[in-house]
């Protein structure tokens, strides 16, 4: 490929410093068109370490030792690989072209576009509709007599980073949306993102009003009164406008802002206090420096938590999900969600609050689902926000990180109550950032059909759904009460902790820690396979064929060992 | 003195009990000698026994008629009663403080105390140095059993007997005696089978400013070391502070006259700033308000986890010197009753499989700090909310648990025991009905005949239901050492113990059932298919004609 300067370069060190290995490897390193390889001289392992570049955040290049000339791979899932190159001229080349190739500028670089799996056509139209949106509103029970399907957006004519498909209150005329959309932010009118059949209030979402100082648009005051109407409990609705107040009072100068009180009938406005994109990443980068620290002392570990100001962000992302999901399960009052676009701390809030009021989306295929709604088709702009090509720094910031951090949040003070561990959030996080497959190409539905993703590329759920055994939490179980019913989580600051499955993997490592988790299901794995030796010996009449049953391979009992 | 006198008013009747995560009952309060009760008359509520003893302190509040007590417990728990009447009220405060406040350790529970089971085995003999020394004899024949402490003038905070060099005669232990802090000669902590190097304590020696020197000391430790080998002198002290030491008699081993040693200081904290740390760590854990800066901020301020990787960090470089160095180890601070045992249990924890288990853990304890002096009465007399003015107090008992407890985390399939058992001897090393943590020392608890008056704590813990109790359902046993990770990243707030009270624990408990479900089922399986396994096998013998080709 053009961008490759040297394919191959011989007698190369590799330190894959997040996994805590002390020593690099010798071996030899290869780029290809979507790879960066490196394999081992070691005979005996011959380990292989390939690394996406799509997955490369930065190249740097520190200062040339006498050894040789380094290379610093900082990756997108906070991995970091030094890399030691005998010849400078062979490092240079090799960093020109990562640097090239880490920056793709069209999609078709991507690695979804050229990745093909053996799969036939139809296994890949199929794999496209592993999940089915529809489906899943359908068992929240919408469309019924007081949510409906609108045809308004259909070809995006409306909302062009909207779905097509859309459930808006009943009484909501075209004319009332349409005339909705135009008072909103990009378009982004109110509508449906989840349904609460329990209480039969529903949290919808949208972005800020285009109100300014003194503006009003009638269409927008009766959508807000026809979420409301659908809602035959409960005689007012919350407005939940995620930013923090003054930011919501600044955007007025710009003709946006938030709900006047005066023109809006019984609402009741809610600030949260979420922070910018801008805010959330330099936050992140703290964070991971905490992570990547070396032997820090215990103050300037827990200072540099603090300063990061990480924690104060999940848990106030954490206590949106919470006044929401307490206004639609305990009061029964429907929820307006917005911030400024309404695309990124709006989908944060909306998927946490989900989760806490529903169980399904605790499950795996449920967390599917509702990274497929309140992410994807809503039009949450994974393209830009996770840097798939090269472009402006300032769109990029982690803002899917911190829902799936809030999970992970939660599991831990809910142990049994999800389906997947915490290597399925992690998974998930890679594959938005990898471009291995093609679900989170694009900013919105509109793009990716206009790309023909469909066609041309594979979705990840499929796969994710084939690896399952690996991401069942063993202690899960449909019958437990944290398991059912809506969570109702400590937010209390003692309760958050750092993620050191995705921000310090060296201490993750250092020595071959015991996992309960996967202690416990490789007990249950066990108790599988005996169960099943259980009834083959049972099957067996008395008397039968029983030298048969000695073909049976006992169950590796040296778990116990 | 007859209780009596002290308990103003014996019974109140429609007392409200608040009490964290547990719903309010109404009843019957009773103050007796020890204890405060608190029962209803409704069948399923749960009454409240509370230790007078247990209480760290007590605040009053009034509202009109409606009095309130906050209890304060040593345990961390607050509750709260509330007493209408003020006259009643006040009267039950000061009886409680009176109560709760007593000095004379004859006055104490333990001695009034009767078991309510079945003592199987009496945990005073359970761990005899005679016994323990048997397994080390069995290993070696380097070290012999001393008695030169047998009436405790030698050394009063050691047991009579001690694990001393063979070759080190009683007259050279007194003379040694005299030249370490009150009498804490270097004795036998810990033999490391795998490699026969040794971690022994003892207390700092007195040089003082003139460099007093002792052949005798230098001879017994080197006595210890194999030919031509060096050994580790970990001083828990930095070098300033022990510097500062000889100026008041104490000082440190010079490599002039300990020359095949080296030693190396680290920064164990010592007891007043410790009781700080914790006091200032507990408040932190009930502030109510909602910002995580705040929370950071104030844990960082109290400086507990910082103590906790420093004491784990000492510890780690203990066991790496044995076992990575293969080289022994003598480690002292000031008296040798505090830092110095929580480095020398901890190694033993980290190097030594038989300490992971629940037997082996309560011989570590008995031997490293109840055998080893550490002065659990001064230390334990308060906890995180005493308003009185502290004298010897530090919570060097609960690092240790809290140490324990880290390591336990990181390796949660190598410990014998669960959590509870460490925070089972927290509890009782504060307010206990058994004698087991009363005293400051062998001879103090042989003087006050503890072991014919008080019930030992482990003659409770070493029944059968307790032991299952206390079992962890992950265990396997490990032969190998553990290292556990001393990074900030991997060490957490201890909520066992710190948020025990501050939140509910209903999830986590239901999580660890279902994980003892499925470990049950499991093992229910495997009986299950050996037994139809045999079952086949028989009838394979039985029937030459279903035999196996």
């Amino acid at each position: 490929m053009e961008h490759i300067r040297t394919p191959k370069v011989e007698n190369v060190r590799l330190l894959d410093r997040s996994s805590g290995q002390r020593k690099a490897g010798i071996g030899t390193l290869y780029l290809s068109a979507t790879h960066t390889i490196f394999v081992e001289n070691n005979p005996e392992t011959r380990k292989e370490t390939w690394v996406l570049h799509s997955m490369v955040s930065s190249v740097e290049r520190p200062p040339t030792i006498p050894a040789g000339s380094q290379l610093l791979l900082r990756c997108k899932d906070f991995r970091i690989f030094q890399i030691l190159i005998p010849q400078e001229r062979d490092c240079l080349d090799v960093y020109t072209s990562l640097v090239r190739l880490s920056r793709p500028e069209k999609y078709s670089e991507l690695y979804c576009l050229s990745f093909n799996p053996s799969m036939n056509k139809e296994e890949r139209e199929e794999s496209w509709t592993f999940i089915d949106l529809m489906a899943d509103y359908k068992r929240m029970g919408v469309p019924n007599n007081l949510w409906v399907t609108t045809e308004a957006n259909s070809e995006y004519r409306v909302c062009d980073t909207y779905p097509s498909e859309l459930f808006v209150p009943r009484s909501a005329t075209p004319a009332i949306i349409v005339g909705s959309s135009r008072f909103r932010s990009r378009g982004r009118f109110p509508a449906l993102s989840y349904f609460h059949q329990d209480t039969l209030a529903a949290v919808c979402r949208c972005s800020q009003p285009l109100s300014g100082f003194s503006g009003r648009c009638q269409e927008d005051e009766m959508m807000l009164q026809a979420v409301m109407k659908s809602n035959p409990g409960s005689d007012y609705i919350y407005v939940v406008d995620t930013r923090p107040k003054l930011n919501a009072m600044a955007n007025r100068a710009a003709g946006k802002g938030y709900e006047n009180e005066d023109h809006y009938t019984n609402i009741k406005l809610h600030f949260i206090g979420i922070e910018n994109i801008h805010v959330m990443r330099s936050s992140q980068q703290k964070i991971v420096e905490v992570g990547e620290m070396r032997s820090p002392s215990m103050t300037d570990f827990l200072w540099g938590l603090e300063n990061s100001g990480w924690l104060k962000h999940i848990k106030a992302i954490l206590d949106a999900g919470v006044f929401i999901s307490r206004a639609v399960a305990d009061e029964g009052v429907s929820v307006l969600v917005h911030c400024s676009d309404g695309w990124d701390r709006t989908a944060q809030a909306c998927a946490v609050a989900s989760i806490l009021l529903d169980p399904f989306y605790r499950t795996i295929k449920g967390l599917m689902v509702l990274i497929e709604r309140d992410w994807v088709s809503f039009g949450h702009k994974f393209s830009h926000r996770y840097a798939h090509l090269d472009g402006d720094p300032k769109e990029v910031s982690p803002v899917v990180d911190q829902f799936l951090e809030c999970v992970w949040q939660l599991s831990e003070q809910f142990p049994c109550a999800f389906e997947f561990n915490e290597r399925f959030l992690i998974a998930i996080h890679t594959h938005v950032y990898s471009c291995h497959f093609g679900n989170f190409l694009g900013n919105c539905q509109k793009e990716r059909r206009d790309m023909r993703l469909r066609e041309r590329t594979h979705s990840v759920w499929p796969q994710l759904w084939k690896d399952r055994a690996q991401y069942i939490n063993p202690l899960y179980k449909a019958e437990l009460s944290q398991t059912q019913g809506v969570l109702r989580p400590n937010t209390t600051p003692y309760c958050f902790k750092m993620w050191k499955g995705l921000y310090n993997h060296v201490q993750k490592s250092t020595a071959p820690r015991q996992s309960p988790s996967d202690f416990l299901s490789a007990v249950r794995e066990q108790s599988q396979q005996l169960e099943e030796a259980l009834t083959n010996h049972q099957e067996v009449p008395a008397g039968g064929t029983a030298h048969q049953t000695n073909h049976m391979q006992p169950p590796a009992e040296t778990l116990w060992a | 003195m007859e209780f009596a006198e002290l308990i103003k008013t014996p019974r109140v009747d429609g007392v409200v009990l608040h009490r964290p995560f547990m719903p309010i009952v109404e009843g019957t309060l009773c103050l007796t000698g020890h204890h405060l009760i608190l029962s209803s008359r409704q069948d399923n509520t749960e009454e409240l026994w509370l230790l007078h003893s247990n209480i760290d302190s007590i605040e009053k509040r009034f509202v009109g008629s409606l009095g309130s007590i906050i209890l304060k417990c040593k345990d961390l728990k607050v509750i709260q009663l509330d007493i209408t009447g003020m006259e009643e009220c006040l009267n039950i405060a000061s009886s409680i403080e009176a109560l709760s406040t007593l000095d004379s350790l004859s006055l104490m529970y333990p001695f009034f105390y009767r078991p309510m089971f079945e003592v199987i085995e009496d945990g005073w003999n359970s761990f005899r140095p005679e016994d323990i020394f048997k397994d080390l004899e069995s290993m070696t024949d380097e070290w012999r059993l001393s008695r030169v402490n047998r009436d405790f003038s030698v050394c009063p905070s050691y047991p009579p007997m001690v694990a001393v060099p063979k070759d080190v005669d009683d007259d050279a232990l007194r003379k040694v005696a005299t030249f370490r802090h009150s009498g804490r000669f270097p004795v036998l902590s810990y033999y490391h089978k795998k490699n026969g190097m040794v971690m022994m304590r003892a207390g700092q020696p007195l040089t003082g400013t003139n460099g007093r020197r002792c052949k005798e000391d230098e001879k017994l430790i080197n006595a210890t070391l194999r030919p031509g080998k060096r050994g580790y002198i970990i001083d828990t002290r930095t070098i300033g502070v022990a510097q500062q030491a000889k100026a008041r008699g104490g000082g440190f081993e010079s490599e002039a006259n300990y020359p095949q040693w080296r030693r190396i200081h680290k920064a164990v904290e010592r007891s007043n700033i410790l009781q700080e740390s914790l006091i200032k760590l507990v408040e932190a854990c009930n502030d109510r308000s909602h910002s995580i800066d705040r929370w950071l901020s104030k844990l960082e301020a109290s400086s507990w986890q910082t103590h906790v990787k420093e004491i784990l960090t000492t510890a780690c470089l203990a066991a790496q010197c044995i076992d990575r160095e293969g080289a022994s180890v003598l480690v002292h601070g000031t008296e040798g009753t505090d830092s110095t045992l929580q480095v020398t249990s901890l190694a033993q924890i980290i190097l030594d499989p038989a300490c992971r288990t629940i037997r082996g853990f309560q011989g570590l304890v008995e031997r490293e700090w109840l055998q080893a002096g550490h002065p659990f009465q001064q230390r334990c007399a308060q906890s995180a909310y005493s308003n009185s003015k502290l004298r010897q107090e530090a919570p060097v008992f609960l690092l240790f648990l809290d140490c324990v407890w880290q390591i336990l985390r990181q390796f949660p399939c190598s410990f014998e025991f669960k959590e509870s058992f460490l925070v089972l001897l927290f509890e009782h090393a504060y307010a206990s009905q058994f004698g087991t943590f009363l005293g400051n020392s062998t001879s103090e608890r042989v003087k006050l005949s503890l072991p014919e008056k008080t019930v030992s704590l482990w003659s409770w813990v070493n029944r059968p239901q307790e032991i299952e109790r206390l079992t962890n359902p992950l265990y396997e046993a490990n032969s190998l050492v553990i290292w556990p990770s001393v990074a900030p990243q991997s060490l957490l707030l201890w909520e066992g113990v710190f948020l025990r009270w501050n939140r509910s624990s209903k999830c986590l408990e239901e999580a660890y059932e279902e994980m003892v479900h499925i470990i049950e089922y499991n093992k229910e399986l495997q009986n299950k298919v050996n037994s139809l396994r045999r079952q086949l096998a028989q009838l394979e013998t039985e029937d030459p004609l279903l035999q196996t080709p």
